[in-house]
């Protein structure tokens, strides 16, 4: 039999053999390891998550024209250099004025499948414009005119007739019919509007589409944000590109009150869990007196006496940290179901970490241990009482 | 030149002295009975000379080298190389089977052998029992477990502090017959104890008194067998 062999049959029996003892200590690591990986899980993930989250609070960035209005092609360039996988959405406006039975009302016209992903927290009573003929009112525009979803009404629209104020020229209004899907309710003056699709808009005017604004809804920290922002506003001619910077700097602050949340309960739980495995190998230590002293006898170097504590240690740390990282991530995954409402991916190489951190701190935790191990006189211990 | 060799060896515990300037030779191969009251110095002595404690004074020859003055590894190294231990209270890891206890004495000797252990558990009669834990050994059993531990790897003394102190007379008697059997194989005995049937199967015993060496005497008739004293 091999020299190494006989070290591990030996770590492994008196594992085994000390089990109630050990399972404490194994406990203690596991719990450890659980919610350090739990926690790396979290706020590696969390960015992402919470980046999802804060898009609910609508757009992050504003695209507008250095003079008049934007054009399709100015949105479309700026779109082109935003990575697709962080774009969430991106809706352009155009407004003009409309009537209702001869009342002016703001239209708003826009690509409505984007701005439900830009506007998320928009409350609709009822559906979002889907097809021609569509459209949505403001709850405001709702109460004036007595609206409800399933409603027809007629927008009309006054060309523009030069400021020349001939009389005499008789002018036909546009006009279309409408069907009413929804109302919109945001609590803001987006209630004072309507919202079509920039087909019907166009075609009611009879004006080809351009834009007043396009709203962005990007995920990326304020930085990628910032970057991107400024290739827009570097490349694309005669536009302006601003972040709205209530919501990018809100991330960040709470990112940043996070990452030291995590820091300090990553703190303690290192502590605690170290306590916990110092106190057992202590414990285990004091038991194993007399049999430290009989190795000690039998010639075993202080060397040796080191190497199978540690081993002991270091096994006990590895099956902690496997237990748990595994652990760690049913934790991080209850907590993202709970908190964002959206599940996370296991980080494979979470779990050598989360083992390397678990042995590194109950190797940390059985050094004092040891020593006193390493100090034992076998000519005392060995004494009979 | 004496296997060992006491030289004016002394140990001081405070006032106390433990030992008192005691002289002691043994040669090779030769089988000696330590005997003496309760806290004359002999667990002391052959703690001494089992180089797991140091002595105050003097000088402690083995094999001509003096190993009061060596370093805690070279007494280490000592200990691995020359001695084999055999304790009163048996002191068996609990948590490795018999043959498993022999192997730890090779462990830190040279490297574990699985089959050479096996035969000497073979040699004090436990060839059966060496997957067994200490606890589900008697005690007897236990003893000849150490036996076996102490002999694995040829050490040039064997010391024993009363290693039949907490046997019955028939385990008493099976372990005296390996020391026999050692002892004509060459192999160098000290043995500590309290009972002078044990100490009458030395060759020579020596009486501690007070850590002074009290007398000592010689086996005239020495033939390594116990004989029991009946009384009428
Ligand atoms: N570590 C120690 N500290 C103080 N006194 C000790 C120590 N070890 C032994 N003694 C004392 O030394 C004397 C001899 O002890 P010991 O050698 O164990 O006696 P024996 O084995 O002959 O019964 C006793 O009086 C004992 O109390
Ligand atoms: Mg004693």
């Amino acid at each position: 039999m091999k020299k190494r062999q006989m070290y591990i049959r030996m770590i492994t029996a008196s594992l085994l053999r000390r089990r109630s003892r050990m399972l404490i200590a194994l406990l203690a690591i596991a719990i450890g390891a659980a919610i350090l990986s739990g926690l790396v899980t979290i706020y590696t993930d969390v960015p992402r998550q919470l980046s999802m989250q804060f898009r609910s609070y609508g757009a992050n960035m504003i695209l507008t024209a250095q003079e008049g209005q934007l054009t399709q092609e100015d949105v479309d360039s700026a779109i082109a250099l935003i990575p697709s996988d962080k774009l969430v959405g991106a809706a352009p406006y155009r407004y003009e004025t409309v009537r209702i039975n001869d009342r002016p009302v703001l239209a708003a016209a826009t690509d409505l499948e984007s701005a439900e992903k830009t506007s998320p927290f928009w409350k609709v009573d009822g559906e979002w414009p889907a097809a021609s003929g569509e459209i949505m009112v403001g709850a405001g525009v709702a109460e004036t005119y007595n609206l409800k979803a399933g409603k027809k009404l007629t927008c009309t629209f006054a060309p523009e007739t030069g400021s020349d104020g001939n009389e005499d020229e008789v002018v036909m209004d546009n006009y279309k019919d409408f069907t009413v899907t929804g109302i919109l309710d945001t609590g803001g003056n987006e209630e004072d509007y309507v919202y079509m699709s920039r087909e019907d808009l166009a075609e009611l005017t009879g004006i080809e589409t351009t834009y007043s604004v396009c709203e962005f809804s990007i995920s990326g920290t304020s930085d990628e944000l910032k970057v991107i922002a400024e290739k827009i506003n570097g490349s694309v001619d005669g536009v302006s590109a601003r972040l709205v910077k209530r919501v990018t700097q809100s991330e960040d602050t709470v990112l940043g009150k996070l990452q030291s949340l995590v820091l300090l309960v990553t703190i303690v739980v290192l502590a605690l869990t170290m306590i916990c495995v110092a106190t057992t190998m202590t414990a285990v230590v004091a038991e194993r007196r007399k049999e430290i002293g009989l190795r000690k006898a039998l010639g075993a170097s202080n060397r040796s006496i080191v190497g199978e504590f540690m081993g002991e240690g270091v096994v006990l740390g590895a099956a902690g940290g496997l237990i748990g990282s595994l652990l760690g991530f049913i934790f991080a995954q209850v907590i993202s179901m709970n908190v964002f409402n959206s599940s996370i991916s296991l980080m494979p190489w979470l779990i050598p970490v989360t083992i390397l951190a678990a042995v590194v701190v109950t190797g940390a935790a059985c050094m004092i241990p040891i020593r006193s191990a390493v100090d034992i006189d076998p000519a005392l211990v060995l004494k009979g009482e | 030149m004496s296997l060992l060799e006491l030289k004016n060896v002394s140990k001081i515990y405070g006032e106390l002295h433990a030992l008192d300037h005691v002289n002691i030779k043994v040669e090779k191969g030769e089988w000696l009975a330590i005997m003496g009251p309760s806290g004359s110095g002999k667990s002391t002595m052959m703690n001494i000379i089992g180089a797991l404690d140091r002595a105050t004074e003097g000088e402690i020859l083995l094999d001509g080298e003096d190993i009061a003055k060596k370093s805690e590894k070279a007494l280490t190294n000592i200990r691995r190389d020359k001695i084999g231990l055999i304790f009163q209270q048996f002191h068996l890891v609990s948590y490795l089977t018999a043959v498993e206890n022999v192997m730890l004495s090779q462990y830190y000797h040279s490297v574990p052998d699985e089959k050479e252990a096996l035969e000497a558990l073979e040699r004090v009669g436990l060839k059966d029992r060496a997957k067994h834990y200490p606890s589900q050994l008697s005690g007897g059993e236990q003893q000849r477990v150490c036996v076996a531990r102490a002999l694995i790897n040829y050490p040039e003394i064997i010391l024993a502090d009363e290693p039949t102190g907490n046997l019955d007379e028939a385990n008493e008697e099976i372990v005296v017959e390996l020391f026999r059997k050692l002892h004509q194989e060459g192999t160098t005995l000290i043995v500590v104890t309290h009972n002078p049937e044990v100490a009458e199967v030395a060759q020579r015993t020596i009486v501690l008194r007070n850590g002074k060496v009290d007398h000592e005497t010689i086996n005239e008739n020495f033939t390594g067998k116990i004989k029991h004293i009946t009384l009428m």
